[in-house]
This record gives C-alpha cells, sequence and structure tokens, in this order.
C-alpha cells in the first residue's frame, strides 16, 4: 500500500515536472525553428519542428536589415561596466562598513539601504531632466551610472559587508603589523578571501543588468545607442508579422546567454540563489 | 603617569583619525553618488508633484492640485491602480504557490531534478524582451500557437488574448510568472535544505506527516524566506513595466496599464513632467510602506532564524 502510494505521487511529480518543462521548451523551440521557416511554412498546423530545408537566409536578411551586432554590443558594454562600477563600489563601501571604524557609519549604512526602497522608476521624471540639462539624456552613461548608486549597488554593498563581516580580525590584524594599510588588506586579503561572494553578485548584477528594459528605453533615443531588449521590441515593430526575422533576431540574441549558462550553470544558479537569499 | 597617559591617548586619537580617513575615503565614491543620483531625485520628485511643469507650460507652483486630480478627477489613474492591483493579486499568490510547491516537491532528491531545474531556470536568464516577444508570438490571436491548437485539435474559436481587456493582464502574469519561477523556486529549495532534519525527526515522531509536517514544522521554518519573497514580488509587480511595454502596450485602451507605464505615458509621451511625479510619489508610499512593514516583521522573525 505505501509502495504503491509512493509510485504514484513520484508519477504524479514525474508529469508536473514534465509539463511544466514544456511550457517553458517548447516556446524557445518554436522561436528557433520559426526563425528557420519561410514566412509562408510558418503558420502550418501541426508544426514542423524540423524545418526542411532551413531557411538560413532569414538571418543573414535580418542582420542586413538591422544592427544587430551593434545593439549586442551595446547590451554587453552596459551591462559590463554597470557590473564593474557596481563590484568597485560595492567592495569599497562594503569594507569600511564592515572593518574600519568612523563616526557615523552605522548610520550611514541603514541611509544606503534605504536605496532597497526607492526603484529607479520612481525617480525616472528628475533624472531624466537632470541628464537633460547637461544633454546627457541620449548616452549610455545616463543608463550605466544611477543604478550604479542606486538599488543595484546598495545591494552589492549590503551582500559584501555580510561576507567581510566574517573574516576574522585577527587576519587583518596581522597584515596590519606586516604594514598593510586598508587599501591594501582589502585587495589583496579580502577580495580573495570573498571571491565566491564576488562572483556571485557579478553574475547577478550582469543579469540584471543586460534585463534592464526600463532605463535604457526611457533614456536612449538614437537608434545606435540601443541595447537589446529594446532594440528588439523596436525590430518587432518595425517589421511586424515578419516573425521569422523577429525570431531569428530572438535566437541569435539568446544563444551566446544560454550557452554560457548551460555550461557554468551549476555556479550560475548556485551564486543567484545566494544572492536571492541574502 | 599623567605625561605618558596623554601621549597613549594622543596616539591613539591619530591611529583613530587615520582610521575615520580610510572610512570616509572608501564610501565616499557611493554616498556622492547616492545623494546625486538617489537623494536629490527623490527630493526633486516631491518638489516637482507640486507642480505643473511640462514642456508647454513652463512650471508653476499649483500646491496639491495634482494629487487631487489624480484621486478624484482621472479615470485612468483609477484604471491604473486596480489594474496594478489585479496584477499583483493574481501574480503573487500563484507565484509564491508554484514555486514553493515545485520546491517542496524537489525537495527529495528524485532522478531527473537537475535537468528540470536548468530548464526552470532558462526564462530568468533570457532577455526580458525575447520572452515577451515569444509569448507575445504565442498567444496571438489569428496564428498564435494557443489558438492553432484550440482551432485545430479542438475546433474551438480562441479568444483574442492579448487583445482582449479581461484577458491582457492575466496572459502577462502568466509569461512573468514562468520567467520568474526558477529563480524563486530556487530560493525556496535553498531555504528548505536548511531545515534541520532534526525537525522532521522529532515531528514524526509525534506523528505528523505530510501535510501536518508541512504546516507545523516546513512552514514555520521557511517564514523568514517565504515573506521576504513573497514582498519582493509585491514589490516587483508593482513596478512592472517591461513586459507591458513588450506584450500589450498598455491596451487594449487603457486595460493593462500599470502604475509605471502610466507614469512613462504621462512624462515622456505627453511630457507632463509635473503630473508624473505625482503618480511617482504615489507608487513611491506604496513601496515604502510596503518595505518598513517587511523590515519590521522580519526584525520580529530573527528571534525565530536564531
Amino acid at each position: 500500500m505505501k509502495i504503491k502510494r509512493k509510485y504514484v505521487s513520484l508519477i504524479l511529480k514525474y508529469i508536473v515536472i514534465i509539463a511544466l518543462s514544456a511550457v517553458i521548451v517548447l516556446p524557445f523551440l518554436w522561436m528557433v525553428t520559426t526563425s528557420l521557416k519561410p514566412y509562408s511554412k510558418i503558420f502550418v498546423f501541426p508544426p514542423q519542428w524540423i524545418p526542411i530545408p532551413p531557411q538560413w537566409s532569414n538571418y543573414t536578411e535580418m542582420i542586413a536589415h538591422s544592427h544587430i551586432f551593434l545593439y549586442m554590443f551595446n547590451s554587453l558594454k552596459v551591462a559590463v561596466l554597470r557590473t564593474g562600477g557596481v563590484v568597485f563600489l560595492a567592495c569599497m563601501s562594503a569594507y569600511a562598513f564592515a572593518k574600519i571604524r568612523f563616526p557615523g557609519r552605522d548610520i550611514i549604512f541603514i541611509i544606503f539601504l534605504g536605496a532597497l526602497m526607492i526603484p529607479i522608476e520612481v525617480i525616472t521624471v528628475p533624472l531624466y531632466l537632470g541628464f537633460a540639462k547637461i544633454s546627457m539624456v541620449d548616452s549610455h552613461l545616463a543608463v550605466i551610472v544611477p543604478q550604479m548608486f542606486g538599488l543595484a549597488g546598495v545591494f552589492g554593498i549590503f551582500l559584501m559587508r555580510q561576507t567581510f563581516i566574517t573574516v576574522p580580525n585577527e587576519l587583518m590584524e596581522a597584515a596590519k603589523i606586516d604594514g598593510c594599510n586598508h587599501l591594501r588588506i582589502l585587495w589583496q586579503i579580502m577580495v580573495p578571501i570573498a571571491s565566491s561572494t564576488i562572483f556571485a553578485l557579478i553574475i547577478y548584477t550582469f543579469f540584471q543588468a543586460w534585463n534592464d528594459y526600463f532605463t535604457p528605453f526611457v533614456f536612449l533615443s538614437s537608434t545606435e545607442k540601443y541595447t537589446i531588449p529594446v532594440a528588439l521590441t523596436l525590430f518587432t515593430n518595425e517589421v511586424g508579422t515578419d516573425w521569422h526575422l523577429v525570431m531569428a533576431a530572438a535566437t541569435l540574441v539568446t544563444f551566446p546567454l544560454l550557452v554560457i549558462f548551460f555550461i557554468f550553470q551549476k555556479k550560475i544558479i548556485a551564486s543567484l540563489a545566494m544572492s536571492g537569499i541574502k | 603617569m599623567k605625561q605618558q597617559k596623554r601621549t597613549r591617548k594622543g596616539k591613539i586619537s591619530r591611529l583613530e583619525r587615520n582610521e575615520y580617513k580610510y572610512g570616509f575615503l572608501f564610501i565616499s565614491i557611493m554616498l556622492v553618488g547616492y545623494i546625486v543620483f538617489l537623494i536629490i531625485p527623490l527630493i526633486s520628485t516631491f518638489g516637482l508633484s507640486l507642480t505643473n511643469y511640462s514642456l508647454i507650460n513652463g512650471s508653476q507652483y499649483v500646491g496639491l492640485e495634482n494629487y487631487k486630480t489624480m484621486l478624484t478627477d482621472d479615470p485612468t489613474f483609477v484604471r491604473t491602480m486596480w489594474n496594478t492591483l489585479f496584477f499583483s493579486v493574481l501574480f503573487v499568490p500563484s507565484s509564491i504557490f508554484l514555486s514553493l510547491g515545485l520546491a517542496v516537491m524537489l525537495n527529495k532528491n528524485i532522478p531527473g531534478v537537475g535537468l528540470f531545474r536548468t530548464i526552470v531556470f532558462t526564462p530568468y536568464v533570457t532577455t526580458i524582451a525575447v520572452w515577451g516577444i515569444v509569448w507575445k508570438f504565442v498567444f496571438q490571436t489569428d496564428n498564435g500557437a494557443i489558438n492553432l491548437l484550440l482551432r485545430q485539435v479542438f475546433n474551438v474559436t480562441g479568444p483574442m488574448w492579448l487583445y482582449n481587456e479581461h484577458l491582457a493582464i492575466p496572459v502577462v502574469v502568466v509569461t512573468a510568472m514562468l520567467k520568474s519561477m526558477g529563480m524563486n523556486m530556487i530560493i525556496f529549495l535553498t531555504a528548505l535544505k536548511s531545515v534541520p532534519k532534526m525537525y522532521y525527526e522529532a515531528a514524526e515522531l509525534d506523528g505528523a506527516t505530510g501535510l501536518k509536517r508541512f504546516i507545523y514544522v516546513t512552514l514555520p521554518s521557511i517564514s523568514p524566506t517565504l515573506f521576504l519573497n513573497m514582498v519582493v514580488s509585491v514589490i516587483n509587480s508593482l513596478k512592472v513595466f517591461g513586459i507591458i511595454q513588450i506584450m500589450t502596450e498598455g491596451g487594449p485602451g487603457t486595460s493593462s496599464y500599470v502604475f509605471v507605464y502610466y507614469i512613462y505615458q504621462m512624462a515622456f509621451k505627453k511630457l507632463q513632467f509635473g503630473y508624473a511625479s505625482a503618480i511617482s510619489v504615489f507608487l513611491f508610499v506604496l513601496i515604502m510602506i510596503l518595505t518598513i512593514v517587511q523590515w519590521k516583521m522580519r526584525k520580529r522573525w530573527v528571534y525565530y532564524e536564531n
């Protein structure tokens, strides 16, 4: 009886798992196959999962009609610079908050944490007007910088501080006796010790930046500065119902990131879980 | 003796002063950036919300006029509020229920879990534009996968999903939920794994199994994670924008307008910066209340965490 119930529950589990996997995988598959079909065959049902022959020319046509590689470069640039900035700022400030004594330290830390309730969406209007005043609205800087000092940066400080605090003070004292100042203690002792947290922070911030839709959408107006998410939406509006071209673009921009994800998935998932819990 | 003490004191204070110097130096860039890019804009949002600043009529102080219009004389704002609430009410419980359910299910290792975890996580690392566009394609009225399936297999004419005022938000909710499900599941899974085994053993001795064990042992043990996840989900649903812009553009009509979408429309389409700021302040206050509630509750829970 008990064994039978165990099997039933196992089978139920697999049904749920397989159904949900299908819901997630099938749209992706459909995206890829659509990108390889001529327009006339996109909506044939039941769908032809493996288009014969695959129409690779969709990709060349899509590449010719858009600046897809430029958008990918822009996205990469924005994500890398923002991640770099966040990691640098987070390490510096978190170290000060965790290991240096100075007046007002804890108050300032709590004020920083206040940023967790000020999403950029809420302060966009003055940010936009401010950047407009110095003619910087339509620039990557406007997309990169505010978030570095806002939610993303403060989250980084919080995460790094949690780790730095656990490093025993004796280690620092020893380094101090050897004549290290705080700057060297931070970069030569603390950062290597906290490397797995830093890796987690890098992954988390990078995906956040890569996924960021709102800021580039609001700030950027010249096409050649668009990041992938904004460019894809624009592209969809431009080519309209040319779904095979849209899907070719979607596939092309998804592919590199998915490959990276699949290769390092264990570490990436662990990192993201770590930053999500803290 | 006295002399010695004084020099010692002086020496310490010099060391301390050195510490202060490093402390402020290390946080200085962040502090300046924080003030310039967060505090000043936040104060300006409040300030702007009291003006009728727009590109056309310049800027004039109008007091609480914007708030009055917003709450009493703007059907679109009311609609926006209900829509956002509707989104949250659909999104938060179903998202928590599904990801917690999955986590509980996968807590005991069964073969193939690793692959499933990877699959569920894939949408999280896919850019929102791709995810939104693909699902828009799936939910198309004439030739979308779902309606093709309904027509060809069940011989039913499917609804105009994204162009139906009652269905647009639910469809977006499903899409958004599938995207974040993997991340939430992993967070719950980590929390579940950290519940001490002896709790379960004790519960078993007391004869609690299955659902009972879940309610009396599992749920209290993971309550901090559960609550945090819930609040984060609520805040995220209050500031949803991208997926709405990609899939419905607020439509049909205003039936999927949400807070941030309305802010965007008012500020950057109609150039009514004052009014847009008033909506921003409203949203900020909502988020602030939720965050403070979460912090208070979390403090209460620290007791259990230890």
